[in-house]
């Protein structure tokens, strides 16, 4: 009916009203900006239009292609460690169990505290002198003496490491719980009647009917780990000096530090680009059905 | 209460995928006509088109003398029983009841007292402030029908709502609603899947499949004269036989014969040519015979399963040809497994379909 | 897995588990017990059982620092947004989830598509154009650039929500002369309000916990939320760690307070949205 499509375009339009305007209208506004010179510290070069300058000047930055190896490092570390532990979360968490309400909204708090609290709830544990990460290292015989965790590197990425999986491990665990729910019982049933065991049953019942929430997961995670921000500012600020700086970071140091708006928008363009062709690359590869399949 | 038309109507998704097509049907007013068929015969969204919940893409649908083709569903005063039930899970049973008149804007006190009254006819006053969760399935069917009832439409339609009962209460539910409809004198459309079912309800009954109508007959019609070999199978229980072949013409006279059956034809075939045809006998009409009996109609095979059915004996059959044969006989009658039996085909009650069309020659 | 129980690897299993269980809860005891340590102690050898219990950092929290009016902001920023988003999102959720016209899947795929971008690119335009319109530093310059995330997680979540419920009850309604609206209104509404609780619920969070946009527009404490405010405390010598984890465990008491009531709803929220597709 006509009308049925009339009313259904009335209402979303406010919705849809409001994200264009807020979301697409700036994101035209950025890639237009990352087209130009525009260096709000010096003003008196004004707005030249300069093409692909800023993406030739980005494709030659060390300091970007260091950003972006730490933003891949960073997602895929993150994500194996989630997915594994999330995994056996959800396994553990689908047979009911005394006290499983407890688990359940335990493992979801930090997933619901702001990111910038867990950063400097973890950032308190790995303070170098005194800090209890160091304490306890050092009492139980791991480390002989306190690490400054913070100073070099490779030790800078653990607290990050370990902050983000501690928090998002609870979002992937729902996400498989809710795919391992889906499935069948009956088929468990049939396969321990045909004498299967649960290792057995776990690889060839679980795992492949549980890919598609796997690959909802990895899409998300994917994402959120390009996108990562708040985390690090606060453990790491980046640092030791640029070494732990994602994408996001170099972006954000570049617009409201540096001035730099036709460069950051360059950023900002090709940090949606890559998250965008990601998702693409997934969704394809997913086949989702957006529109529902109801009637 | 109104008749119920539908003219040429025709259903086509967008997809492609033809629901309905060409429908023409009539329902005489407070006539109960069933719409039976297997899944996916277009039934169900027939009874949506009548309900108006899905638009047609072609025809007229008339409920009473008015053009409803366009009209919303809430403009058709015509009232719906859904298979599962759809009572709002929120609302207790007395305001479920009395939804479509509160809707309506009629005076509480009217909206009470017919509720009041039809919940006394259905056994339901003591369930009036529970919710639907709260009862159990054969109590939520009787919600439902009352919910119909309260509005007094002009018609009302089922679909299936006896699916979701089990075997017996399904049985007492079929005849309450005879009853009711006995009762109301309403025009009833009733949806079901259940051949059974269809003929001990209807007035008339509406065989389709895919979205074609077979037939629209009384359940003896249908049952003795069926259009084609689609209803002729469909209808009677256990369904009847079809047996393959050609019929030949053995010598000037009218005599054919049929697998080395002789053939008396009352209603002499039209066409010289032999056809290939199916025969179509009810297993009622078949004979289960010692096999040293001979003679025309006879056929030769083993049994394989023998139903004791109490006041009969089912017995399936696999001919010598190959070919598989349901057959009834009297309980006292000894039939085992592995026998071998002849068949005499009585041939009162046989059909001749053609093999290509299906239609009843 | 199923019935046969191995009875070591359920032991396993179930220390795997408390490890797990202490792994999360520690941080949330360490900070609390930190803060109520003095701060001399608090780097000073220290230990897992509290030694003294001061309340000296979360005085200091309301009366020198003031954390009364992050917590108002935030409050005021999600409360807001969250209300909104509710209401414009419920609308074009029923649309998505019953009406059908043409172009709906791209609706959809152009909401899921929003949902996933970066919020670093778009905050160098929406800082200009809120300086434009002079809002830096307001509720409406938070607000405004909340919705990029909140209506499309919104409707996300609620077109998922509505269509868990069965088409039967509206389809019933109408038949039974119930105009669109009444059965949007008595049917539909009533039987969403759990859902439309769970997905306030979430985007609430995500609002409270927001932190680029909150930093990017906002100059000074007047307009700081809560993840800002924290994030910026700064002591006269040294990190003032007995305040942050003060300010840290009251930011957390709530969200804490609502997840452990809410645990099965915010679950079938997020799965909703997620899994279904």
């Amino acid at each position: 009916m006509r009308s049925e499509a009339r009313l259904g375009w009335m209402l979303v339009a406010p919705a849809l009203g409001v994200i264009a305007l807020i979301a697409i209208f700036p994101l035209g506004w950025t890639f237009w900006e990352s087209l130009h010179l525009h260096e709000l510290r010096m003003p008196w070069l004004g707005k030249p239009f300069v093409g692909a300058g800023n993406y030739v000047e980005i494709a030659k930055d060390p300091r970007f292609w260091s950003a972006l190896g730490h933003t891949a490092f960073f997602t895929f570390v993150s994500i194996s460690l989630e997915l594994l532990i999330g995994l056996f979360l959800a396994l553990a968490m689908n047979r009911a169990f005394r006290g499983r309400g407890f688990v359940r909204a335990a493992v979801l708090v930090p997933w619901a505290i702001p990111t910038v609290v867990a950063a400097l709830l973890w950032r308190f544990i790995f303070e170098s002198q005194g800090g209890i990460a160091n304490e306890l290292l050092v009492n139980v015989g791991i480390l002989d003496q306190p690490i400054v965790w913070f100073i070099r590197t490779w030790t800078a990425w653990i607290p990050v490491i370990l902050a983000d999986v501690w928090k998002t491990t609870p979002f992937v665990a729902l996400l498989l719980l809710a795919g391992l729910q889906n499935i069948d019982l009956t088929l468990y049933e049939a396969a321990a009647v045909d004498g299967a065991n649960p290792w057995w049953q776990l690889r060839h019942i679980t795992l492949p009917l549980l890919k598609p929430a796997i690959l909802v997961t990895l899409i998300f995670r994917t994402l959120d780990g390009f996108r990562v921000f708040d985390l690090i500012y606060v453990l790491t600020g980046g640092g030791p000096g640029t070494t732990t700086e994602p994408v996001a970071l170099y972006t954000f140091n570049a617009l409201l530090q540096n001035l730099r708006f036709g460069y950051g928008s360059a950023l900002s363009v090709v940090i949606f680009s890559v998250t965008f062709g990601i998702a693409l690359l997934y969704v394809k590869g997913l086949g989702v059905k957006l529109a529902g399949d109801e009637r | 209460m109104a008749r119920i038309a539908l003219e040429h109507v025709e259903k086509v998704y967008p997809n492609g995928y033809v629901a309905a097509r060409d429908l023409s049907l009539d329902v005489a007013d407070g006539e109960l006509l069933v719409l039976v068929g297997p899944s996916g015969s277009g039934k169900s969204t027939i009874l949506r088109l009548m309900a108006g919940l899905e638009p047609v893409t072609g025809g007229v649908i008339r409920i009473g003398e008015r053009d409803v083709t366009d009209l919303p569903p809430q403009q058709r005063d015509i009232a719906m029983v859904f298979q599962n039930y759809a009572l709002y899970p929120h609302m207790t049973v007395r305001e479920n009841l009395g939804f479509g008149l509160t809707i309506r804007k009629q005076p509480v006190v009217v909206v009470d007292q017919r509720v009041r009254t039809v919940a006394a006819s259905l056994g339901l006053d003591a369930l009036l402030d529970r919710k639907p969760a709260q009862l159990s399935g054969g109590q939520r069917q009787r919600v439902a029908l009352g919910r119909a009832i309260v509005r007094e439409p002009l018609a009302f339609l089922f679909d299936e709502p006896l699916s979701n009962l089990d075997a017996q209460l399904r049985v007492e539910t079929r005849v309450e609603l005879s009853r009711l409809h006995r009762k109301l004198g309403a025009t009833m459309v009733y949806v079901t899947h259940d051949q059974s079912e269809a003929l001990t309800l209807g007035d008339r009954i509406a065989v389709l499949n895919e979205g074609v109508l077979q037939q629209i007959a009384t359940p003896m019609q249908l049952y003795h004269q069926p259009a084609n070999k689609f209803v002729a199978g469909f209808i009677g229980s256990p369904a009847m036989n079809f047996l393959e072949g050609v019929i030949r013409r053995e010598g000037p006279s009218n005599v054919r014969t049929f697998r080395g059956i002789d053939l008396a034809l009352d209603v002499p075939l039209d066409r010289e040519a032999p056809g290939r045809v199916f025969l179509g006998v009810r297993p009622q009409h078949l004979e289960v015979v010692g096999e040293t009996a001979t003679g025309d109609g006879t056929l030769r095979g083993e049994v394989g399963v023998v139903e004791p059915m109490g006041n009969e004996q089912i017995v399936y059959v696999t001919l010598s040809g190959g070919d598989r044969l349901v057959a009834v006989a009297p309980p006292q009658q000894q039939v085992a497994p592995g026998d071998t039996v002849a068949i005499r085909v009585r041939l009162e009650g046989a059909h001749i379909f053609d093999a290509e069309t299906g239609a009843r020659l | 897995m199923s019935a046969p129980r191995i009875n070591w690897g359920w032991w396993a299993m179930t220390g795997v588990l408390g490890a797990l269980m202490v792994f999360t809860l520690f941080p949330f005891y360490w900070a609390l017990v930190s803060s109520f340590t003095p701060d001399a102690a608090l780097f000073r050898d220290p230990s897992l059982w509290p030694r003294e219990i001061i309340l000296d950092h979360y005085r200091a929290l309301f009366d020198e620092r003031d954390f009364f009016t992050p917590i108002r902001n935030s409050l005021i920023v999600a409360g807001t947004t969250t209300l909104f988003c509710l209401t414009v999102g419920t609308l074009a959720a029923y649309a998505l989830a019953r009406l059908e016209f043409r172009g709906k899947a791209a609706i959809m795929a152009f909401i899921l598509a929003v949902t996933m971008f970066p919020q670093i690119s778009i905050v160098s335009p929406l800082y200009l154009l809120l300086r434009s319109l002079r809002l830096i530093d307001t509720y409406p310059g938070l607000i405004m650039p909340y919705m990029t995330f909140a209506m499309p997680l919104t409707v996300w979540v609620l077109t998922g929500s509505i269509r868990q419920i069965p088409r039967d009850l509206e389809e019933a309604a109408h038949v039974d002369g119930a105009t669109r609206r009444q059965s949007f209104t008595r049917i539909l509404l009533p039987l969403a309000v759990p859902s439309l609780a769970t997905t306030g619920i979430l985007t609430f969070i995500y609002c409270w916990n927001e932190f680029l946009f909150a930093l990017s527009f906002t100059l000074g404490p007047e307009r700081q939320t809560v993840p800002v405010a924290i994030a910026l405390f700064r002591g006269q010598y040294q990190v003032p760690w007995g305040q942050i984890l003060a300010a840290a465990v009251i930011a957390t008491a709530p969200v804490a307070a609502m997840v452990l009531l809410f645990q099965r709803r915010i679950v079938q929220g997020l799965t909703a949205g997620a899994v279904k597709g």
